[in-house]
């Protein structure tokens, strides 16, 4: 096992860049996700990694080395691809013995690796099997196990579950997961599910235009997204952001939406609602942060009930607020009818805000 | 000429014209007979269904009977004649393949066609593969491909004269006209009458067929490397496997049905290869082949249907396994598709 570290990756085709300066570090058997939505480079960077395509400026290291210009077969990875890439004509047995055979390890070291990681995967029964006799998920192991028996210094996994029907994905997950704490592997993890990101990693990288907007912990990027972008794209349902105006309530710094309404600050976010170089100020609320009232309370702001989607554990309610849509969760027991005025309280302590010209974070400093 | 190309076009209108009014005329009276319209819920099931028994029969009707006359029925006539005289009158039992057994030229033939067999579909299959590798990532691999394709447009004979010319010969002295002897020459050699020399000459007639055949086993090899996931290409990279093993241990694999159909496809085609030995030997020098022998004696000097017809039927003998293998192959790689 090793750490990666990228230094100032950057990939153009033509005059398209498809990975702008990506900088980060992957520690030892860290479970790293690269996420973001698609085009957003992380399977580029992903391939730059491999080193199937080119890179066109910045280092890569792996454990010690730069590996810039050496092969792909030198770089001492393992990948799993999306479409499991099984050699179609070789049994389970010998697509798993293939990259052992390609270093010339001897027969009876194959055969030995080969079915310590069948039963690692629990498929030594599948195999003498060819591929297409395999179920997706059964592919999908046979595809791990070609990556674990070369014991790669990586792993690396691009978007591996995403051909799973959506119960295997889930139980994949875990076997994925289970797979990453058994072997204390380093597993760069592409994938355009933030909830794979969430669930799975130690770490993630949200991407999005060939930039890197944010790495840290999963809980880290969800309570405190640094711009508008990893606000929206982490957490489901997506966090609601609301556009206001930043106005004064009677000398105090306030927000306040088209439909007239002004919300006070509490004395932090107030500081950060100073700080922001434009009148525009963004307001971001988790689904879970916002209570739903049926009556006026006061610091209520009211809105009107849009639709309603009970869930059965949970009803969500989208409400409409200053030319947004607001999602808030509540208990099945409360009934609201669309169309139906409502009065939002936001929890000071949890609410997020955001420059509504840079969308970036407001900070109190 | 102005008035030839008058007819052609009659007859393309009045064809296409024909069969098009066909298909839509008798499926118009199969809705008459049995209509679906208009009438009460039950009977209109009914009709449908019987519509649908009826209507296939209909289409294909006239193919059944295209094929019955010219395919069917020939096939058993040279059956049947291959076990009467020369004049077709006598029933003579086996005595035509008794003669064929015996018979020097028959077995030079047989002799040729297997030589053919081993050479041509082999050649044509791996050059096909190795332009169709070669041209697929470079720029000008369309124009290369569009090159090697263009012989396949040629007729047998256009491409058996054009090869004439090439091994054309002129006494020693003389001005070669032949590019073959001339480069011969120019490189101070001695010119040769290429196809008057026994055994060697084969090859020389081979060389044509592959050269017409390779265009299309590089096309057909050529989209089913296409067909090869990329991503397959990529493990194998990182795998550790070097361009020649990707080639052979991963590529080749994968397109294993395709090689066989377009092998055996070649393979038909060189059982009934004729016109190429035709145009340029005639069978003489010990080329002859099987269906060259055949025409021979049917038709021409022989004017032996008996022995003709054996010979047909030794052929049709030897491409009837192939052919059906050929098939069964054929639909398993249509079948596994997506």
């Amino acid at each position: 096992m090793a750490h990666v570290v990228l230094t100032d990756l950057v990939k153009t085709y033509g005059t398209f860049k498809a990975v702008n300066n990506v900088s980060l570090r992957v520690e030892d058997g860290e479970f790293v996700a690269l996420v973001g939505p698609s085009g957003c480079g992380k399977t580029t960077t992903l391939n730059l990694v491999a080193g199937l395509v080119p890179l066109t400026s910045g280092d890569i290291t792996i454990g010690d080395r730069i590996v810039n210009d050496i092969d792909p077969k030198d770089r001492d990875i393992a990948m799993v691809f999306q479409n499991y890439a099984l050699y179609p004509q070789k049994s389970v047995y010998k697509n798993l013995a293939f990259p052992l055979q390609m270093r010339k390890l001897p027969r009876d070291e194959i055969d030995l690796k080969v079915k310590e990681a069948a039963r690692v995967l629990d498929m030594t029964h599948l195999l003498e099997r060819k591929p297409r006799e395999l179920s997706g998920g059964q592919q999908q192991r046979v595809a791990l196990g070609r990556a674990l028996v070369r014991d790669p210094a990586v792993f690396l996994m691009d978007e591996p579950l995403s051909n799973l029907d959506a119960k295997l994905r889930v139980q994949m997950r875990s076997e994925i997961k289970r797979f990453h704490q058994d072997l204390k592997a380093t597993i760069i993890y592409v994938t355009h599910d933030q909830l794979e990101a969430v669930t799975m990693a130690d770490k993630m990288a949200v991407m999005n235009g060939g930039f890197l907007q944010q790495y840290d912990s999963p809980a880290t990027v969800f309570a405190n997204p640094v711009n508008m972008f990893v606000a929206s794209f982490i957490g489901s349902p997506a966090m609601s952001l609301v556009p206001l105006e930043v106005s004064t309530n009677n000398g105090d710094t306030a927000l306040s939406g088209t439909e007239g309404w002004s919300m006070a600050l509490s004395p932090l976010n107030a500081r950060k609602v100073q700080n922001s170089t434009s009148k525009k100020v963004v307001l971001g609320a988790r689904h879970s942060t916002i209570k739903l009232h049926k009556h006026v309370i006061a610091g209520g702001i009211p809105a009107k009930v849009y639709t309603v989607e009970p869930t059965g554990d949970v009803t969500f309610v989208q409400a409409l607020l200053s030319g947004a849509t607001v999602n808030i969760s509540v208990p099945p027991t409360v009934s609201v009818a669309p169309d139906e005025t409502v009065w939002l309280e936001f929890d000071q302590q949890r609410i997020h805000l955001f420059d509504g010209e840079t969308e970036m974070a407001l900070s109190a400093a | 000429m102005g008035s030839q190309i008058f007819s052609a076009i009659l007859v393309i209108i009045v064809g296409v014209g024909g069969c098009v009014a066909y298909f839509w005329g008798a499926n118009k009276l199969l809705d008459l007979a049995f209509p679906s319209r208009g009438v009460a819920g039950r009977a209109a099931i009914d009709n449908l269904r019987r519509q649908g028994i009826v209507r296939p029969w209909l289409f294909v009707g006239p193919a059944l009977l295209i094929l019955t006359v010219y395919l069917i029925y020939p096939v058993v006539d040279t059956l049947r004649l291959s076990f009467m005289d020369r004049a077709g009158q006598n029933f003579v039992g086996l005595a035509n393949y008794q003669w064929a057994v015996g018979d020097r030229e028959f077995r030079t033939s047989i002799l040729n066609n297997f030589l053919w067999l081993a050479v041509v579909p082999a050649a044509c299959t791996f050059l096909g593969l190795i332009i169709a590798v070669l041209t697929d990532k470079i720029w000008w691999g369309n124009i290369a491909k569009s090159l090697v394709f263009m012989p396949l447009a040629i007729s047998f004979v256009g491409a058996s004269v054009i090869w004439k010319f090439i091994y054309e010969y002129r006494a020693e002295g003389q001005t070669q006209i032949g590019i073959l002897n001339a480069f011969i020459q120019y490189l101070g050699g001695t010119p040769q009458v290429w196809i008057s020399i026994p055994f060697w000459n084969n090859f020389f007639l081979m060389v044509i067929l592959i050269w017409i055949q390779t265009g299309f086993a590089m096309v057909i090899l050529s989209s089913a490397l296409r067909g090869i996931p990329e991503e397959t290409i990529e493990a194998a990279v990182i795998d550790g496997a070097n361009p020649f093993q990707i080639f052979w241990r991963i590529m080749v694999p994968q397109i294993w049905g395709t090689i066989a159909v377009v092998w055996t496809t070649i393979t038909i085609l060189v059982l009934k290869v004729f016109d190429i030995v035709l145009t340029m030997t005639n069978g003489q020098w010990n080329s002859q082949v099987l269906a060259n022998l055949m025409f021979d004696w049917m038709f021409r000097g022989g004017g032996d249907f008996g022995r003709g017809a054996a010979i047909a039927v030794v052929i049709m003998l030897a491409v009837v396994p192939i052919m059906i293998w050929n098939i069964r192959q054929a639909t398993r790689e249509s079948g596994e598709g997506h």
